[in-house]
C-alpha cells in the first residue's frame, strides 16, 4: 500500500506535478504513513532520479525547478506534523545563502540554491543586497555548516572579504565555513580574503559544499 | 544595395511596442531611487511604493524629443561612430575581469597594462571605430576603477571610446578628465568622444546607481548607451520574442527617464541579452538565439528611430579556437545585416568574463568581411560583363584589363595575414603556425611599432593630477600603470 504511494510521489517529483505531490502528502497523513517516511522514501527519490538525470545532461535546469518546487510543497505539508512528533530530517547539511549588500543579482546564487536542495541539503536564501550582519544572524539561527555569498559586479565583491571578516569576529569560523561566488569571484579572491572556498558554477558549488561537510 | 535581413516583420513590431507598453502601465518599472520617481510622477506616471507604472504619453513626449543620430568624435575632432547614420561600427567589448595569456593560454586577473595593450591595438586596426574600457584594472584601487580605465583608454588611444562608471563619484570625475582632454565642457557637449553604458537590471528594474547615472549623463550632455540584458528562461520570458519586449520595455523606461531629466540627451537603444543554457544555467553570448534576440530589439530601435547597439562577436569559448571563430563570425555578421550602429564583444571570451588582444585582432577580419558584406554587390561598370568580355577578347585576358586593376581593391577586401591564403608550401616555410599564433606576431608587432597619441603636454598633466587627485584617498600611488612613460609628468 504504501509502496504504492511512495512511487506516485516519486513520479509526482519527477513530473515537477506540484499539485500532485501536495495531495500526496496529504493523502500520507491521512492514511498515517510517518511523514518522514514519506519524505526519504516517496519524495527524496524523486528529486534524486531528477538529480542524476540533471548531471548526465537528460534533464534540464527547468526540470529540476518545478522538482524543487513540488518537493517543497510535500515536505511544506509533512513538515508541521514532523516537528509536533518531533522526529527530525537527515539533512547532509545547513546552508545560508544570501547576494552581498549593494548587489541584486541573484541567478546563479538561485542555480545554487536549489542545486544543493536536490542534492539534501537545507538551504536558507536570505535574497539579495544583504546586509553582512544578516549573514553572521542567520548562520546562528539555522546553525548553518555553509554561508555562501555571492556577489556579481565587481564593484560589490568587496563585501565578500566583509563577511567574511563578521564570521571571524563573531567567532563562527571555522565551524561555519564562508565559501564565495559570482563572476568576478575565483579562486585567488577567495584565498586573498581567507573565504574556506569558491566554485564557478552550480554544479561545482555541490561537490565544494559537500567536501566541506565531509558529505 | 545593402543587404540586410528582417527578424521581425513590422506588424510583429508594432505588437512588440505595444506589449511592451503594456508592461509599463503594469507591472510598471521598480525604480530604486527617489529623484527618478519623482520625476515619472511628476510627469503623469504613477508610483506603488518604488514600482512605477508608466504611460504611453509620457513614452511619446520621451520619443519626441530623443535625438535620432549623433556622432562620437576623435581626440582631433573627427567624426568616427556615427550612430543613426545607417553605418555599422565596432568595439571591442567591455568590462573583462580577466585577460587570456596568449603564451600560457591561462586567463588571469586583468591589469592596467592589459587594458593599455587591448587599447592600444584597438586604436591600430581600422576595423575598430571606436576603443573600450575593455577590462578591469585589478592592480589600482577598486574605488577609481571606473575612472582609471578611461584614464588609460585617454592615454593610449585617439579613438572614440565606449566606457562606464561603477559609482557617481566615478562618473564625475570620468566627465572631467573627458572634459580635459576635449577642451572645455561644451567642446565636450558639441563633440562628445565618449559613450556611458548603463544598466537596467532584468527584469524591468532600474536600479539607484543606474537611475542616477542615466539622469546624471543626460544632464552633463553625455551619451550614454543603454545595455538591457533579459536572459531568456531566466530573467525574462523564454521565447526570443518575449526578451525583445521586455528589452524593449527597460528601454523605453531609461529613455523617459533620461529624457526628463534632460529633453534632447543623447541615448542609446543598447543591450546584451542573453538565453540561458538550461543544462548550465550559462548565458551564451555566442548562442545564434542570443544574435537573434540583439537583431530582433535593434529592428525595435530602428522603428522607434533610436540609435542602436549590441553586444555581439563574441564568444564563450576560453582560448581563441574553432568555437571563437565560428560564434565570432556568425553573430557579428547577425548584427551587421540587422543593422546594429555600434556593436561591442570583439575580443571578448568567457561569456564576457575575459578579454584577449589576439582575439581582437582575429575579429578585425570578422568586421573586415561583415563590412564587406554591407557594401554589396555594386555596378562600378557599365554594362555588367559584356563590356568586360568585348575587352578581354575571347581567350578572356581579364587579369590583363585596366579595369581589372582599377576595380580590384573595391571589389574585394583585403585581408590581413591573418587569413591564410597560402599555398600548404608557403605556409609551412612561414612557421606553419594557426591564425591564433599570427595573431600573437601580429600584437606584437603593433605594440612595437604603433605610434602612441600626441596628447598636450599640459591636457596630460592635468588629466593625470586629476587622477591622483581622485585615487590618493584610496592609496594610488605615485605609479600610473598602464599609462605610457612621461604622459602627464611636465
Amino acid at each position: 500500500m504504501s509502496e504504492e504511494l511512495f512511487a506516485q510521489m516519486r513520479q509526482s517529483v519527477i513530473d515537477g506535478d506540484a499539485v500532485a505531490s501536495a495531495a500526496l502528502a496529504e493523502q500520507a497523513l491521512a492514511n498515517g504513513v510517518p511523514p518522514l517516511d514519506a519524505i526519504d522514501k516517496g519524495f527524496v527519490p524523486g528529486l534524486t532520479y531528477v538529480g542524476e538525470q540533471f548531471g548526465i545532461g537528460e534533464l534540464f535546469l527547468p526540470d529540476m525547478m518545478l522538482s524543487a518546487r513540488a518537493m517543497q510543497k510535500a515536505v511544506a505539508i509533512l513538515e508541521p506534523v514532523m516537528k509536533a512528533e518531533a522526529t527530525e530530517r537527515h539533512v547532509l547539511g545547513r546552508v545560508v545563502l544570501g547576494t552581498v549588500k549593494g548587489d541584486i543579482h541573484e541567478i546563479g546564487k538561485n542555480l545554487v540554491g536549489m542545486m544543493l536542495a536536490t542534492s539534501g541539503f537545507e538551504v536558507h536564501d536570505l535574497g539579495v543586497n544583504v546586509d553582512p550582519d544578516r549573514f553572521v544572524e542567520a548562520a546562528q539561527a539555522h546553525n548553518a555548516d555553509i554561508v555562501g555569498v555571492s556577489a556579481l559586479l565587481t564593484t560589490t565583491m568587496a563585501g565578500q572579504r566583509t563577511v567574511v571578516e563578521k564570521f571571524d569576529a563573531a567567532g563562527l569560523r571555522p565551524k561555519c565555513r564562508v565559501i564565495v561566488g559570482g563572476a568576478p569571484a575565483s579562486s585567488t579572491w577567495a584565498a586573498e580574503i581567507g573565504a574556506d572556498g569558491y566554485s564557478e558554477d552550480a554544479i561545482g558549488a555541490v561537490a565544494l559544499v559537500r567536501q566541506l561537510v565531509g558529505a | 544595395m545593402r543587404p540586410s535581413f528582417e527578424l521581425l516583420e513590422p506588424a510583429l513590431i508594432d505588437r512588440v511596442v505595444d506589449e511592451a507598453l503594456a508592461l509599463l502601465a503594469g507591472p510598471g518599472v521598480k525604480v530604486e531611487e527617489p529623484e527618478a520617481v519623482r520625476l515619472l510622477v511628476g510627469a503623469g506616471g504613477t508610483a506603488d511604493g518604488n514600482r512605477v507604472a508608466i504611460t504611453q504619453a509620457m513614452v511619446q513626449r520621451a520619443l519626441d524629443t530623443v535625438p535620432h543620430a549623433f556622432d562620437l568624435y576623435t581626440r582631433s575632432g573627427k567624426p568616427a561612430v556615427c550612430y543613426g547614420s545607417g553605418a555599422v561600427h565596432f568595439d571591442p567589448g567591455s568590462s573583462g575581469v580577466a585577460y587570456l595569456d596568449p603564451i600560457t593560454l591561462e586567463a588571469r586577473q586583468s591589469m592596467a597594462a592589459d587594458l593599455a595593450r587591448l587599447t592600444r591595438v584597438a586604436d591600430a586596426l581600422p576595423a575598430y571605430d571606436a576603443v573600450s574600457t575593455a577590462i578591469v584594472c585589478h592592480d589600482v584601487p577598486t574605488e577609481i576603477g571606473d575612472l582609471y580605465r578611461l584614464f588609460v583608454c585617454l592615454a593610449n588611444s585617439d579613438k572614440p571610446i565606449v566606457t562606464g562608471a561603477f559609482t557617481p563619484r566615478g562618473s564625475g570625475v570620468m566627465v572631467d578628465l573627458l572634459a580635459l582632454d576635449a577642451g572645455g565642457r561644451q567642446a565636450l557637449a558639441d563633440k562628445p568622444r565618449a559613450v556611458f553604458d548603463v544598466c537596467p537590471s532584468p527584469p524591468l528594474t532600474w536600479s539607484e546607481f543606474a537611475c542616477r547615472n542615466i539622469m546624471d549623463l543626460g544632464r552633463a550632455g553625455v551619451p550614454a548607451e543603454m545595455v538591457s540584458m533579459p536572459l531568456a528562461g531566466v530573467a525574462a520570458p523564454v521565447t526570443l520574442i518575449g526578451s525583445i519586449v521586455q528589452h524593449a520595455a527597460e528601454c523605453l523606461a531609461g529613455v523617459v527617464l533620461n529624457q526628463l531629466a534632460a529633453p534632447g540627451a543623447p541615448i542609446v537603444w543598447g543591450g546584451a541579452p542573453a538565453i540561458v543554457d538550461m543544462r548550465t544555467g550559462a548565458t551564451p553570448m555566442g548562442a545564434i538565439e542570443t544574435a537573434m534576440i540583439d537583431g530582433g530589439y535593434a529592428a525595435v530601435g530602428h522603428r522607434l528611430g533610436l540609435p542602436t547597439h549590441a553586444y555581439m562577436g563574441a564568444t564563450d569559448s576560453k582560448i581563441v579556437d574553432a568555437q571563437a571563430g565560428l560564434e565570432t563570425g556568425m553573430t557579428a555578421l547577425v548584427g551587421a545585416l540587422a543593422g546594429v550602429d555600434l556593436i561591442s564583444g570583439p575580443g571578448m571570451l568567457d561569456f564576457l568574463l575575459a578579454q584577449s588582444a589576439e582575439k581582437l585582432v582575429v575579429d578585425a577580419e570578422v568586421i573586415g568581411m561583415a563590412q564587406r558584406l554591407l557594401r554589396g554587390i555594386g555596378t562600378p561598370t557599365e554594362t555588367l560583363a559584356t563590356g568586360a568580355f568585348a575587352e578581354a577578347g575571347p581567350e578572356g585576358r581579364f587579369l590583363e584589363l585596366p579595369e581589372t586593376r582599377r576595380l580590384f581593391k573595391s571589389e574585394q577586401y583585403l585581408p590581413s595575414r591573418i587569413i591564410d591564403r597560402q599555398s600548404r608550401r608557403a605556409w609551412l616555410d612561414a612557421g606553419g603556425e594557426d591564425a591564433f599564433g599570427r595573431a600573437r606576431g601580429r600584437v606584437e608587432e603593433i605594440m612595437a611599432t604603433h605610434p602612441l597619441p600626441e596628447v598636450e603636454a599640459g591636457v596630460a598633466a592635468a588629466m593625470a593630477a586629476r587622477v591622483r587627485e581622485a585615487g590618493a584617498p584610496f592609496g594610488l600611488g605615485e605609479a600610473l600603470p598602464g599609462v605610457p612613460e612621461g604622459f602627464g609628468r611636465g
